[in-house]
């Protein structure tokens, strides 16, 4: 039993932590850390830095620019990235369609979108989720219907994080209504987001941000070439595509450096005859988060080195992972207090993370409804606990 | 980063485990509890063949010579099936207090008396008004020609009612200093207690009790390292004990029926399942944790104060919920679930309590920027 790295480990962190101070501009990572990160341009400068260093892919098969890295090599990494305030990869590339294209795609479709993909010339979007398919992913409606060397996609699209930069579109469609089971009769197509019978309507979140869509699909022509896998097995690339996000959800290190800036902020604000953070109530509400958050860092540990329940592990991750972001933005809200209620004007008077502090927190509470809701993530524990 | 036991570890937790499903079931063990010291002797001398009692006793000290890592093992297993016999209390912590003198040869009979069960030692720190992690020791020691003479209360003592011999902390003038009681001298009196999780304990009276001091470097810091292996083999346990109650919990949820259906297919209960199982996750989490910061050689008490912490509100949450959701038999003496929980409950009191390590963590946010493991 060994809680420190290995000294390889430990170098490899030291490399990582080299990179991401050298390497990655001042500037992105000020913004990064006042959560001001621009979109699509920071995201995408940083990627290509990445890629230049064969950091943008490492999970990916070494053929495709993957590095082979142990579990502990992937956490340490994306820990740095965090700490550092570098803006995460855009999952949809990395985590995502990447991965699907080296495990299902034609030799074709690799060559033509892996290495734009792992450079962010091609910024992707997940057409999953519709208005009546949220949760319940496989009751969804979009159909694609084929017509000649084409399908004819028809439907809605919702939730579609950023598909306002998207130059293309993995979706899940429905191709055979009459499919026994509603799983069977789904597939897995790409979609050129400047195709013809595309709108994107954006929709405006509860801090003002833009980060999600409507996508509306009217009579949208898709060549037979952009069906990954078999016709009506879109849902095994689904649930492969899934479960490969994994560890990346729990976020410690963004949770840890909110929680360090909280203190901060904490110490900066006057109370009484002293500052907030002499506030012995405010003090074990830090330390209990704190404490909470080393248990769930621990037990991404665990999972990296095999040694927790693996069917389990992703939902309590999430579970947990995603009520820390919660309850760390509600902290910075909390020590905002009443200079919360000023959302612009001067930040000389103001500054403007209490600008920003409650609705920020009202949005980050997104995290325990997407990527399946902390309900669903229950019934998943549940279910491996009880096998039924 | 590794958190796998090696095949040696295995071996010996699997030694444990198979030793309790020989020696108790359900009514055996409530059986012993109302028994007259509440566990059994013959048990013990097992323990002893197998090497438990002197686990962390060097060998050419008569021991198997393992670390903090065979230790939690144990009492993970220990807790499991609610073991009564007093593995911490009578023989792991007193044998740690003695090899932390100066000479710890010096002591070579008690620690082989130990290792081969016969001997049984307690800890006597604790006195009135303590609270953890206060320690006023107002017990007083004085050097006279024949000898150190000791005067004062300890309470609290565990499983004090049975030790042949006792660890005691006292004052001589302000130092303080850890001496060796004999079980039987004079002017030691002892009042036996029962704990709500049936175990025993002891107060203790001594009026000039015969004592021979034990050469520590730094008595202050012995103590606190051995309270910190106290936290840290306790924490343990409690994994033990929560993966069994929601083992136990999982199953009965899964078999009884109302209104035609197993109660774990209500999703009320089912998600009170999850979350306890995402408690006794984060609790082994921290527990492990705390085995490897120790067995790197750091006993640092704020790392046992996290294990604790975060320990004490998983069990609190896994005793509570335990025994409500068995409903009414949840409440019976009979049914072990209960038992369960009040070994968790006796466990967080043990440990200082959600509170109190809370307060030490709470005091100590503004010495680091983020938090950080290690």
């Amino acid at each position: 039993m060994r809680m420190r790295l290995s000294n390889d480990e430990a170098l490899f962190r030291q490399e990582i932590r080299q990179f991401f101070s050298t390497q990655i501009p001042e500037d992105i990572q000020e913004r990064s850390a006042a959560g001001e990160t621009r979109e699509p341009d920071d995201i995408a400068a940083v990627q290509r830095i990445l890629n230049e260093h064969g950091y943008a892919v490492p999970s990916w098969p070494t053929a495709w620019g993957g590095r082979d890295w142990s579990p502990v090599q992937e956490h340490v990494f994306l820990d740095e990235m965090h700490l550092a305030h570098v803006p995460e990869p855009l999952t949809f590339n990395v985590d995502m369609i990447g991965p699907v294209l080296c495990e299902f795609g034609t030799d074709e479709q690799k060559a033509r979108f892996l290495p734009g993909t792992a450079n962010l010339d091609i910024w992707w979007c997940q057409g999953f989720s519709e208005p009546d398919a949220g949760s319940d992913l496989a009751s969804l409606r979009t159909s694609a219907v084929r017509d000649g060397a084409e399908f004819v996609v028809n439907g809605q699209k919702t939730w579609t994080t950023l598909a306002q930069h998207a130059d293309w579109m993995f979706a899940l469609v429905r191709t055979n209504p009459d499919a026994p089971k509603r799983q069977k009769g789904i597939s897995f197509l790409l979609i050129d987001m400047r195709s013809p019978g595309i709108t994107v309507r954006p929709i405006t979140l509860l801090d003002g941000s833009v980060e999600v869509n409507e996508v509306f699909l009217s009579d949208v022509r898709v060549p037979v070439a952009n069906l990954v896998g078999e016709q009506d097995h879109g849902w095994t690339y689904a649930k492969f595509l899934l479960g490969n996000e994994r560890t990346r959800v729990a976020r410690v290190g963004v949770s840890k450096n909110r929680l360090a800036q909280a203190k901060r902020l904490a110490g900066e604000t006057p109370a009484g005859r002293g500052t907030l953070l002499d506030d012995p109530i405010l003090r074990a509400r830090i330390a209990e988060m704190e404490n909470e958050l080393a248990a769930l860092e621990v037990t991404l540990f665990r999972a990296t080195s095999g040694d927790v329940d693996q069917a389990a592990i992703a939902s309590i991750l999430k579970l947990r992972g995603s009520e820390l972001q919660e309850q760390t933005t509600e902290l910075i809200a909390d020590i905002a207090g009443p200079t919360a209620l000023a959302v612009d004007g001067p930040s000389d008077e103001i500054p403007r993370w209490a600008q920003r502090s409650i609705r920020s927190y009202l949005t980050q509470r997104k995290v325990g409804i997407y990527g399946g809701s902390s309900e669903v993530q229950r019934m998943i524990i549940a279910k491996t606990l009880t096998g039924r | 980063m590794d958190f796998t036991l090696s095949r040696e570890q295995a071996a010996l937790r699997d030694a444990v485990r198979e030793l309790y499903r020989r020696s108790y079931d359900i009514e055996r063990l409530r059986e012993t509890a109302t028994a007259d010291r509440g566990w059994r002797a013959d048990v013990w001398r097992s323990l002893a063949d197998t090497g438990i009692l002197g686990l962390a006793i060097p060998e050419d000290l008569g021991g198997a010579g393992a670390g903090i890592v065979e230790v939690a093992t144990v009492m993970t297993e220990l807790g499991r099936v609610l073991a009564p016999e007093p593995v911490l209390d009578s023989a792991l912590i007193p044998a740690d207090l003695l090899l932390r003198s100066n000479n710890p040869r010096q002591w070579q009979e008690t620690l082989e008396g130990i290792a081969s069960g016969e001997l049984l030692g307690a800890i006597a720190h604790e006195e009135w008004g303590d609270r953890w992690p206060h320690r006023a020791i107002a017990t007083s020691a004085t050097e006279t020609i024949d000898g150190w003479i000791l005067s004062g209360s300890k309470r609290l003592v565990k499983h004090g009612d049975v030790a042949d011999f006792y660890l005691v902390s006292a004052r001589a003038g302000d130092d303080v200093a850890v001496f060796m009681v004999d079980g039987s001298t004079q002017g030691l009196s002892r009042t036996a207690f029962r704990t709500p999780d049936r175990r025993r304990g002891a107060h203790l009276l001594l009026e000039k009790s015969p004592a021979t001091l034990i050469e520590l470097g730094d008595p202050d810091a012995a103590l606190r390292r051995v309270e910190t292996l106290e936290q840290v083999a306790l924490c343990a346990e409690a994994i033990g004990s929560m993966e069994e109650a929601l083992r136990i919990t999982t199953d009965y949820l899964g078999s009884r029926k109302q209104f035609g259906a197993a109660l774990v297919t209500y999703q009320a209960l089912a998600h009170r399942l999850a979350d306890l199982h995402v408690l006794v996750e984060m609790a082994r989490s921290m527990s492990l944790y705390a085995v490897a910061v120790v067995e790197d050689g750091a006993g640092e008490t704020r790392i046992a104060s996290r294990a604790a912490l975060q320990v004490c509100r998983s069990a609190r949450a896994v005793g509570h919920e335990s025994i409500h959701l068995h409903g009414g038999i949840g409440v019976t003496e009979e049914y072990v679930i209960g038992q369960y929980a009040a070994r968790l409950m006796a466990i967080e009191a043990r440990l200082g309590g959600a509170l109190e390590h809370l307060q030490q963590l709470a005091s100590g946010i503004d010495s680091y920027d983020k938090v950080a493991l290690g």
